[in-house]
């Protein structure tokens, strides 16, 4: 019966990829990678990968499905004249013999994985006592591997200043995105201030729970910056300017422990990013809780795009 | 007491599936986009209302019974504000008649 369930999602998942690439309209695309998003959440579930399951559901279905509706309207107005635009045969020839050797050749390496795959998982497990937490995949991304993840939080960084220097001159350090003019009694900014409530609760509990259980701050920073974007697009408060010395150490300040932590454990601990025997537990709730809210603003500000108004 | 409260919870999921059917069917056969919402709505609020009853007896603590309730309130929070925000661009942009 289960069986039955997974090859049907397989198959969905696999129809509702190739829809997306094959719908000509921005929008609809779109919308059809969204519910490809939910759908994978789904298979990392039933793959019992539910710490990807759930970053999967936040990031790669929420934000990134939010950023491209947002990049869709925008290109509302050149929908027409690109979609007349027709790449003349040899361009498509070598765009669909690219695509198809990359499948090919991921095929042949999943296919070439010795049985059983390898694995690290033993070992993982077997010196978990020592980084203090119960999730395995908490003690990867933040003790065996916590190189990975400083890097990750840096690249969101340099993505945002990539955004923002799409900022016209006129606007540089200003207000990203149009303001919004919305019925202060309309529906949407009723539930602008019913939800964030509960939102911000869910958000530092999935960041807590993190160290035992499925969680983690990734996910629970998403879903603090999707509270904070309701209450922009509701219009009840507005995103401030980029030029705010508050809002850059806010940015930084997350990278800039992390750093600063993985330079102690070059000093006291014989290695960059080293922790010292036993304090292992309290340093990573120190990396985490400095990076929740840098990576709350990053993910956040990056959906609301470049400086558009003059800082007032 | 365990038959009856299989039975109870086989009774309400598949009850639950019928109207996210209905829904489903609704929106992909309904003529306008205020119907397709109407017809939406029903599978969130009732169809997920009885996979939650259905597997209430089924959790292990109180507290996950609470969170399963919780998500019920929340999609309904959710789906009300999302579809009246629908309805109401429909309405803005319908034609003057």
């Amino acid at each position: 019966m289960i069986e039955a369930l997974n090859i049907g999602l397989a198959l969905l998942v696999l129809a509702l990829g190739a829809w997306t690439v094959v719908a000509r309209d921005t929008f609809a695309a779109t919308a059809g990678f969204l519910a490809y998003g939910l759908l994978l959440t789904l298979v990392w579930v039933q793959l019992h990968g539910v710490d990807v399951a759930l970053t999967e559901a936040a990031i790669g279905g929420g934000l990134t499905g939010a950023l491209l509706i947002r990049a869709a309207a925008k290109l509302r107005k050149t929908e027409t004249a690109a979609r007349a635009e027709r790449p003349g045969a040899p361009t498509r020839l070598v765009a669909a013999l690219a695509s198809a050797a990359v499948t090919v050749a991921l095929a042949l390496a999943v296919l070439a994985l010795p049985d059983p795959a390898p694995t690290l998982a033993p070992e993982a497990m077997a010196n978990i006592a020592a980084t203090g937490v119960g999730n395995p995949i908490t003690a990867v991304l933040l003790a065996y591997r916590s190189m990975d993840t400083l890097l990750e939080a840096i690249v969101l960084l340099f993505a945002l200043i990539g955004v923002w220097s799409l900022a016209p001159d006129r606007v540089w350090g200003g207000r990203p995105g149009p303001l919004n003019r919305v019925d202060p009694n309309g529906i949407l900014a009723y539930f602008a201030r019913v939800l964030p409530p509960i939102g911000i609760i869910v958000g530092i509990y999935i960041f807590w729970i993190g160290a035992d259980l499925p969680g983690g701050k990734f996910q629970g920073a998403t879903i603090i910056a999707a509270m904070w974007l309701l209450t922009i697009m509701a219009g009840l408060t507005d995103v401030p300017p980029v030029s705010r010395t508050w809002l850059r150490v806010l940015l930084v300040l997350g990278p800039a422990v992390f750093i600063a932590v993985g330079a102690a454990g070059a000093l006291w601990a014989g290695a960059f990013l080293g922790y010292p025997d036993g304090f292992a537990k309290p340093l990573i709730i120190v990396i985490e809780a400095a990076l929740m809210p840098s990576l709350a603003l990053v993910l956040a500000l990056l959906l609301t795009g470049a400086p558009e108004r003059a800082a007032a | 007491m365990s038959a009856v409260l299989d039975v109870f919870t086989f009774a309400a999921v598949t009850a639950g599936a019928f109207f996210y059917l209905a829904g489903t069917v609704g929106l992909l056969r309904f003529p306008d986009s205020l119907t397709r919402l109407h017809a939406l709505t029903k599978a969130d609020n009732l169809g997920l209302a009885l996979v939650v009853l259905g597997l209430l007896p089924r959790v292990d603590s109180v507290l996950a019974g609470l969170k399963l309730v919780a998500i019920w309130l929340l999609v309904l929070l959710a789906g009300a504000a999302a579809s009246q925000l629908i309805a109401q661009t429909v309405i803005r942009r319908r034609p003057e008649p």
